[in-house]
C-alpha cells in the first residue's frame, strides 16, 4: 500500500534521508522508530506529498506522489507531530473544512463530524474556537480531520504526544480497527511501548536510513538479542548513549 | 546594571540571528538579495531626485521658500510620527504580550528592565525601519541642496534615534494600558480604541494645520498673515517639529541646541516612564493577556448567505474562501488592516474635498483634468497600500497550518485562486466606491468618468495578484502578528512594483491622451477627449494590468506548487 524506493532528501549538505527504501503491506500498522533528528518526520512529510523528496519515489495505493499528487492525497490521511491548526475555526468548521478539501459535504458529512467529535468526547467543544482547546484536543481534533474522509492509508507522525491515557488507548484501539478493516496505517512514534503492543511490523530509521526493519522477531534477531524487549533491541540498533555518557551529564 | 545590559544583549541574540538568517540562509537567497538592492536602488534615486528638485525650486524663491521647505520636513516627520505611533501600538501587541516565546522568558530568571528594554527595542525596530529608509533619500535631498557637510549627518542621526525612541516608549506604554483594561486577546476591544483614535487623530490634524491653505495664500487676509503662518511652528509640543527645526535650523543658519536636549530628555523620560509602568504594571497584565475571549461561536446569517452566494464555485474552492473570511473577521490581530483602511480613506476623501474646485475661475479646466489623473494616481497607491495590507499576508498567514493544504488534493491554482478572490471583491469594492465618489466631487466628465472606473478595477485586480505573488515568494510562516507581515521585505518590494505599474498605467493614459491634455492650454481651442483617445487608453491601462497580474499570478502557482510546508 505505500512503497518508498530509494527515497532522498537533502537540505543543503545534511542529508536528512538518504536511500529509504521501504514497503508497507495493506491491513497493518507499520510503526517507524527512530531517535530524534533521525529523518522520521521528513519521511513521513515526503509521503504525505507536504516535501518533495530530491530523488527516489514514492507510491501511495499504487499512485506516485510526485506524478500523480491528486489521487495519492485522496486516500491518505496525515497527522502531523505538532498540532497546529487554524486557531479562528471551531471544532466543527475545521473538520468540515478538512472534508470539503476531499470534495465532501453534506448530511453525510455532518453525521461523520458528530460521530468523531463525540468519539473523541469533543462534543461539548464542537463551536468552540480552537484557539481554547488544550494540546491534548488539538491532537484528537486533527486525527479526526485525518479520519474524515475515511482515508485508506493513515500516515501518523507521533500520535501519542500530548494525549490522556484514555485517549491514548482509544487511539491504539482506533489504529487497529483502522487496520483491521483494510486500512493502512504508517505510524512514527518513540513510545516503544505502544510500537510494541500496537505494530504488526516495524522499521528502525537512523541518521536517514533504514537500519533494520521486521516483525519484533526479526528485529530481535537482527540485534542478536533474542529474548530482549523493543528498548534493548532499539538501544542495540541505534548504539545509544553509554553509562559513563549519562553519569557525565548528570553530574556522577 | 552590567547584569541588564548582558540581559539585554542575549534577549535580542535570537531575534537578531533569527533576522540575519531569514535573509541570507536559503535557496533563492541571492535573487532575494538583488530583487531588494534593485528595486531598493530605484526608489531612493526616485525620492532623493525628485525632493531635490523639488528644494533646488523653493530655494530659489525669495524669503517663503527655505520656510516652506521647512514646513515639508515638518509635516513629513509628522506623517512620519503618526505612523510610527500607530505601528508601535500594534508591534508592543505583539512583543510584549502574544509573542511565543513569552512564557519561557517570563519563567527565567532575567531582569525586568532587560526585558522591558529588549521588547522595546524589538519593537521599535519593526516599527521603524521602513520609516527610517524613506529618512535616508529624504535627508540626504536636503544635506545636498543645503550643501549640509558631515555634521549634518551627525545631526540627522542625533535627531532620528531620539525621534524613533519617543514613538516606540509611548505606543508600548499606551498597549500596556490598554492590556490593563482590555485582555490583549480580545485585541478587538483595544484595535477598535486605536482605529477611533487614530481616525479621529488624522482629522483633528488635517483640521488643525490645514495644509492645503499653504498652496492657496489667498485664503490668507494678506501677505503678512501668510508669512506669519508659514513662519509659526504647526505643532510646537511634538517631537517631529523639534528634529525638524533642529534640521532645517542647522541648514539655514538657525541651529538651535536646545530643541536636541530637548529631543534627547523626551526620549529618556518617556522610556523611564514606560519603564516604571511595565515594572508596576507587566506581571498583571500579561496574566490578563492570557485570558480568552467568549470562544463559542454562534451561527450568523451572514455565512449562510456568504455560503449561499459561491454556490457556483467548487466545493474546494468555496470551502478555502470561507476559511479565508472566517478567520480574517475572527483574527482581531488583522484588524488594525482595516484601521490602516479607515484611515487612508478618510485622508484620502478629505484630501479630494478640500481641493479648492468651487473657486470658480481660479482653477482652469486645464488643472480639472490633471486633478483626474491625480485621482487615479493617488486612488492606485491607496488601493496598492490596502493591498499590502490585507492581501500580501494571505499565505503567510496558513503559516504552520499549510501541512493541511499540502497534504489535502489541492492544486495550487486552486489554492492561490481562493486567495485571489478573498482579496479582489472587497479590493474592487472600495476601488469602485473610491474613484466613483471622489469622481463625483471633482465633477469629471462621463469619458473620463469611466476611464478611471475601469483602470482603478484593473488596477485593483491586477495588485492582487502581484501582492499574492510576492507574498508566495517572501512568506513570513514565523510572523506572530499579521499586521507586521506587511512590514517585511516582500510587503516592500510588493509597494514598490505596484507604484511603478500605477506610474505606467498613468504615463500611458497621460500620453495616449496628450491631445486632449494640450487642447487645454492657454491659446488653444479646448476640446472633449476623443472616443479612439478614450478607447485607446482604457485599451493600454488593461493590456498593461493583464500583464501584470496574469505573469506574477502564473510565477506564483509555480512557486505555491514547489514550496514545502
Amino acid at each position: 500500500m505505500i512503497v518508498l524506493e530509494g527515497l532522498t532528501k537533502r537540505y543543503g549538505d545534511f542529508t536528512a534521508v538518504g536511500g529509504v527504501d521501504l514497503e508497507v503491506e495493506g491491513s497493518q500498522i507499520f510503526g517507524l522508530l527512530g531517535p530524534n533528528g533521525a529523518g522520521k518526520t521528513t519521511t513521513l512529510r515526503m509521503i504525505a506529498g507536504i516535501l518533495k523528496p530530491d530523488s527516489g519515489r514514492v507510491l501511495v495505493g499504487g499512485h506516485d506522489n510526485v506524478a500523480e499528487p491528486m489521487a495519492a492525497r485522496r486516500i491518505l490521511g496525515f497527522v502531523p507531530d505538532r498540532p497546529f491548526v487554524y486557531d479562528k475555526l471551531t471544532g466543527a468548521e475545521l473538520l468540515r473544512f478538512s472534508a470539503g478539501l476531499y470534495g465532501l459535504q453534506g448530511p453525510e458529512i455532518e453525521r461523520r463530524i458528530d460521530e468523531l467529535l463525540a468519539l473523541w468526547d469533543l462534543s461539548p467543544w464542537k463551536d468552540q474556537l480552537v484557539e481554547s482547546y488544550s494540546h491534548g484536543m488539538r491532537q484528537k481534533l486533527i486525527i479526526s480531520s485525518a479520519l474524515i474522509h475515511r482515508p485508506r492509508v493513515l500516515v501518523v507522525d507521533e500520535p501519542m504526544v500530548g494525549l490522556d491515557p484514555r485517549s491514548a488507548w482509544l487511539l491504539k484501539d482506533v489504529l487497529r480497527r483502522f487496520a483491521d478493516g483494510g486500512g493502512t496505517a504508517l505510524v512514527s512514534t518513540h513510545t516503544l511501548e505502544l510500537a510494541e503492543s500496537l505494530c504488526d511490523r516495524l522499521a528502525v530509521i537512523d541518521r536517514g536510513r533504514v537500519v533494520a526493519a521486521g516483525s519484533i522477531e526479526d528485529l530481535r534477531q537482527e540485534a542478536r538479542a533474542e529474548t530482549a524487549g523493543l528498548e534493548e533491541i532499539f538501544l542495540r540498533i541505534t548504539r545509544g548513549a553509554t553509562d559513563s555518557d549519562i553519569a557525565r551529564a548528570v553530574g556522577d | 546594571m552590567s547584569s541588564v545590559a548582558g540581559e539585554f544583549r542575549l534577549l535580542l541574540m535570537p531575534k537578531l540571528m533569527s533576522a540575519r538568517r531569514r535573509g541570507v540562509v536559503g535557496k533563492g537567497r541571492w535573487g532575494r538579495v538583488a530583487m531588494v538592492v534593485g528595486i531598493g536602488a530605484a526608489a531612493w534615486p526616485f525620492i532623493y531626485l525628485t525632493l531635490t528638485r523639488l528644494l533646488r525650486t523653493l530655494r530659489g524663491v525669495e524669503e517663503v521658500g527655505p520656510l516652506l521647505a521647512s514646513k515639508l520636513l515638518a509635516l513629513g516627520l509628522l506623517i512620519f510620527l503618526g505612523i510610527l505611533l500607530l505601528s508601535n501600538l500594534i508591534a508592543a501587541l505583539s512583543s510584549f504580550f502574544l509573542s511565543r516565546d513569552l512564557p519561557w522568558i517570563r519563567a527565567a530568571p532575567v531582569d525586568w528592565l532587560a526585558v522591558y528594554l529588549s521588547r522595546l527595542t524589538e519593537t521599535l525596530v519593526s516599527s521603524s525601519w521602513m520609516v527610517v529608509l524613506m529618512l535616508v533619500p529624504m535627508l540626504a535631498a536636503y544635506w545636498t541642496v543645503y550643501d549640509g557637510g558631515w555634521l549634518f549627518a551627525l545631526l540627522s542621526a542625533a535627531s532620528i534615534v531620539p525621534f524613533l525612541i519617543i514613538p516606540a516608549a509611548i505606543g508600548s506604554a499606551t498597549t500596556l494600558l490598554l492590556v490593563r483594561l482590555f485582555p490583549a486577546r480580545r485585541s478587538k476591544d483595544i484595535l477598535g480604541i486605536i482605529a477611533i483614535a487614530s481616525v479621529g487623530l488624522v482629522v483633528l490634524l488635517l483640521r488643525v494645520l490645514r495644509p492645503e491653505r499653504l498652496v492657496n495664500p489667498e485664503s490668507y487676509r494678506n501677505l503678512v498673515d501668510f508669512m506669519a503662518a508659514l513662519r509659526g511652528p504647526s505643532s510646537p509640543w511634538l517631537p517631529s517639529q523639534w528634529g525638524a527645526d533642529a534640521l532645517s535650523g542647522f541648514l539655514q543658519g538657525g541651529f538651535d541646541p536646545f530643541l536636541l536636549v530637548l529631543l534627547w530628555t523626551t526620549a529618556a523620560g518617556t522610556v523611564t516612564v514606560g519603564a516604571m509602568l511595565h515594572r508596576k504594571l507587566y506581571p498583571a497584565c500579561f496574566t490578563r493577556a492570557q485570558e480568552g475571549n467568549e470562544n463559542r461561536i454562534r451561527r450568523h446569517a451572514a455565512w449562510s448567505w456568504l455560503e449561499r452566494s459561491m454556490r457556483g464555485a467548487s466545493m474546494q474552492r468555496r470551502q478555502l474562501v470561507l476559511k479565508d473570511v472566517r478567520i480574517f473577521f475572527r483574527d482581531t490581530t488583522q484588524w488594525s488592516q482595516l484601521i490602516i483602511l479607515g484611515v487612508l480613506v478618510v485622508v484620502y476623501v478629505y484630501n479630494i474635498r478640500v481641493l479648492p474646485l468651487s473657486s470658480g475661475e481660479m482653477i482652469t479646466r486645464y488643472l480639472v483634468t490633471l486633478v483626474v489623473f491625480l485621482n487615479l494616481a493617488l486612488t492606485g497607491f491607496v488601493l496598492a497600500a490596502i493591498a499590502a495590507r490585507f492581501v500580501f499576508p494571505a499565505l503567510s498567514l496558513e503559516g504552520q497550518t499549510l501541512w493541511l493544504l499540502g497534504s489535502a488534493p489541492l492544486e495550487a491554482r486552486t489554492i492561490l485562486g481562493a486567495k485571489f478572490w478573498v482579496g479582489a471583491v472587497p479590493l474592487t469594492g472600495l476601488a469602485l466606491l473610491l474613484t466613483g465618489f471622489t469622481n463625483y466631487l471633482l465633477s469629471v466628465p462621463p469619458g473620463l468618468a469611466v476611464l478611471s472606473l475601469a483602470s482603478t478595477v484593473a488596477l485593483s485586480l491586477a495588485f492582487t495578484a502581484q501582492a499574492l505573488t510576492w507574498g508566495v515568494y517572501f512568506p513570513e510562516f514565523e510572523s506572530e502578528n499579521a499586521a507586521q507581515i506587511p512590514t517585511s521585505i516582500g510587503g516592500l518590494l510588493f509597494m514598490l512594483g505596484a507604484v511603478v505599474n500605477l506610474g505606467l498605467v498613468v504615463a500611458l493614459q497621460i500620453w495616449t491622451l496628450r491631445g486632449f491634455l494640450l487642447s487645454g492650454l492657454p491659446g488653444r481651442e479646448p476640446r472633449d477627449p476623443l472616443l479612439w483617445e478614450l478607447a485607446a487608453a482604457l485599451f493600454g491601462t488593461l493590456a498593461c494590468c493583464l500583464v501584470a497580474g496574469v505573469l506574477p499570478f502564473r510565477a506564483a502557482v509555480r512557486r505555491l506548487s514547489r514550496l514545502e510546508a
